[in-house]
């Protein structure tokens, strides 16, 4: 078990054809994952590195059974894109593009709730179930299978996370990256609940950052929802105050957001908050009682 | 990205929202013609990119041609929290009943626009959200719906009993919203939104903010940004695809990703030391990027050491390498430099550095350790 992907993805690549969008593929089908399909408008027909690349989305779902679409298209496309494959019936979307606007993903969001469909991203690195499947653009080898989840907002912040996990010699379940943007899709209470109901994960780590209060209300949730031990890091301990630090949601805004107010809102419900990164396998065996 | 109240009310004024009677003015001179052209009594404010300029004594109510040169003299050139007042706008002075705070912002919860009215309006919306939140009535716009008139109708009758105020307020709300979604913005206010003496709704501020991820497609909007000197190192610096935000301390800082810029940043004060800078020079970096990253970095005279973290996923630590070799081949670097590379191609990176000398550590914490022993040592 696991969360979100698996053997069983069926995966469709929303821009294969484009710069990143064939970078990633070829990485992706390298570490194992089933891609079956590309979808690139004014291509349809071509097979590209043994996939074939269909028009539209729907045409790829229904010609491949294609269950999970990651998305590489320019940030202006990004929304529509998204709908595309919630219009298509797939049951899971994962948006890498960066950038994209704010007022698209509140229209993408909406849409893809009515549809029923889960959304991960935009401006996220994607998901990884080591051993099974990679659906994104993160490093498959520092990965390991094992029975930690993560989520995280940051992508290289992730990477650093997961190798200090694996050099303390514990695999990871699912990892997620749910991006930087302040209106995305799944985030910490979905995953944190889909963690609680896997019966591989024993352990979460949840990697946020400053701005917004998403932070403060997954502590909330954890303390009624979540039996299973959650540690914590929050990047931006130093950040100054007013400035887009890099991502468009890690904004502290008249004194909210800081990373002070979520430490101190997970110390209160009893999730250890790690200052520096290593620290984190260190929480970890603590809470699963390893030497 | 922001703008001014002057321009944030030239937005409104094209959507038919009524706003005072104002000019814009640069000089003294300018405000005296402005206060007699308008009558007195005027309101001379400080237009400037940064609030709580009522506090600082930016805004100043006339009675006489004399009082308004009194207040431009004061206000003109006046330094507010590190912006300097370039421009003041001169406004009619307005009779009012009551004042109340509206405004339009993007809500991460509910995914959507959610529109804020308080009766408490004229002060600042985040002190009534921290000693009186009750007092703030929101409701999350369904993207589908829109502002439909029942909707604004509905907010309407949560802040006023009049029902001409009503009638007037659900319209200037479902205007409101058509602004904030036709200029991509991320927050729209009106603070304080008066009734007059003669009972019509009036806006006597404005604010607006912009979505900086929409602005391609708004270039009316886009030309209107005057950033200041440090806002234009950080464009030239995203212009060569790196995000940069220039700090006070002393240890210069080259990382991939924003997530892990924040964490070395983090990891530098644990230790004591001080970042000179949050810098991103993001994925797939070729090595012009980080000789641009260089040049960044050495033109704060305040940096006396740097520290360079790389997790190579799609970024390739020999792509670093190479870059940060011929940035050193190219410029007088004389100050030191601590490295830490590693995932994609990190060995390769640290066989390309070898011959010049550099000091590489293993770990974050190292890197931070080191960076701030030769920081001191420098001064």
């Amino acid at each position: 078990m696991s969360i979100l992907v698996n053997k069983n993805t069926k995966l469709l690549v929303q821009g294969m054809t484009g710069r990143d969008g064939s970078f990633h593929t070829a990485k992706m089908k390298e570490y194992g994952t089933n891609i079956v399909a590309g979808v690139s408008p004014g291509k349809g027909g071509l097979i590209v590195d043994g996939i074939p690349v269909f028009n539209t989305v729907e045409a790829a779902v229904k010609a491949t059974g294609a269950n999970t679409s990651i998305i590489f298209v320019p940030a202006a496309l990004a929304g529509d894109a998204i709908m595309e494959a919630g219009d298509a019936g797939v049951e899971l979307v994962i948006c890498i593009s960066e950038g994209v606007p704010t007022l698209d993903m509140v229209k993408a969001t909406a849409y893809l709730k009515k549809k029923g469909v889960k959304l991960i991203g935009a401006n996220c690195p994607g998901l990884i179930t080591p051993d099974e499947a990679l659906v994104g653009i993160l490093p498959g080898n520092i990965f390991k299978k094992g029975n930690v989840g993560l989520m995280s907002r940051s992508g290289t912040l992730t990477y650093l996370m997961v190798s200090l996990l694996t050099q303390a010699g514990l695999g990871q379940s699912t990892c997620v990256g749910i991006g930087g943007d302040p209106v995305s899709g799944l985030y910490y209470q979905e995953l944190l609940q889909l963690f609680q109901d896997d019966p591989e994960t024993e352990a979460i780590v949840l990697i946020g950052e400053i701005g917004g209060d998403a932070e403060e209300r997954a502590a909330q949730f954890i303390k009624e929802h979540v039996t299973k031990p959650v540690v914590a890091f929050i990047a931006g301990q130093s950040a100054p105050a007013g400035k887009r630090m890099g991502h468009a949601g890690a904004i502290i805004s008249s004194g909210s957001g800081t990373a002070e107010e979520k430490i101190a809102a997970f110390e209160a419900i009893g999730v250890p908050v790690a200052r520096l990164p290593i620290e984190i396998p260190i929480l970890i065996k603590k809470a699963l009682k390893i030497d | 990205m922001k703008i001014h109240e002057y321009q944030a009310k030239e937005i409104f004024s094209h959507y038919s929202i009524p706003v005072t009677k104002e000019i814009v003015c640069y000089t003294t001179e300018e405000v005296c013609s402005a206060a007699e052209k308008l009558g007195l009594p005027v309101v001379v404010k400080a237009q400037v990119l940064a609030g709580g300029r009522g506090k600082a004594g930016g805004v100043k109510l006339a009675r006489t041609i004399d009082a308004a040169r009194e207040a431009a003299d004061q206000i003109l050139g006046m330094d507010i929290k590190g912006y300097t007042v370039e421009k003041v706008l001169v406004a009619e002075g307005v009779k009012f009943n009551s004042e109340f705070y509206v405004g339009l912002t993007i809500d991460r919860n509910t995914k959507s626009v959610v529109f804020m009215g308080s009766a408490e309006g004229g002060v600042e919306i985040e002190e009534v959200a921290k000693d009186n939140p009750d007092a703030i009535h929101k409701f999350a716009i369904d993207p589908d719906l829109g502002m439909s008139p029942f909707f604004a109708r509905k907010i309407a009758f949560s802040l006023f009993n009049d029902f001409s105020l009503v009638k007037q307020a659900a319209d200037l709300f479902q205007k409101l919203y058509q602004i904030f979604l036709d200029t991509d913005a991320s927050l729209v206010e009106i603070n304080p939104l008066v009734v007059t003496d003669a009972g019509k709704l009036l806006a006597l501020d404005g604010k607006m903010n912009f979505d900086d991820n929409a602005l391609y497609r708004h270039a009316d909007i886009e030309a209107l940004n005057e950033p200041t000197e440090d806002e234009k190192k950080e464009i030239a610096a995203n212009e060569s695809g790196l995000t940069y935000i220039r700090l006070e301390g002393d240890i210069g800082c080259m990382v991939n990703g924003a997530g892990l810029a924040m964490a070395s940043m983090d990891v530098i004060k644990h230790y004591g030391g001080n970042p000179a800078n949050f810098l991103d020079i993001g994925g797939s970096s070729s090595p012009q990027k980080v000789i641009d990253a260089m040049n960044l970095l050495l033109s704060d005279k305040n940096v006396k050491v740097i520290m360079i973290n790389i997790f190579g996923g799609i970024t390739r630590c020999d792509d670093v390498a190479r870059g940060l070799v011929s940035a050193l081949d190219q410029m007088k670097v004389t100050i030191p430099i601590v490295i830490r590379l590693s995932g994609t191609n990190a060995e390769e990176g640290l066989k390309i550095i070898s011959d010049y000398n550099l000091p590489t550590v293993k770990s974050l914490s190292e890197a931070a350790q080191e960076a701030i022993r030769l920081a001191k040592l420098v001064s």
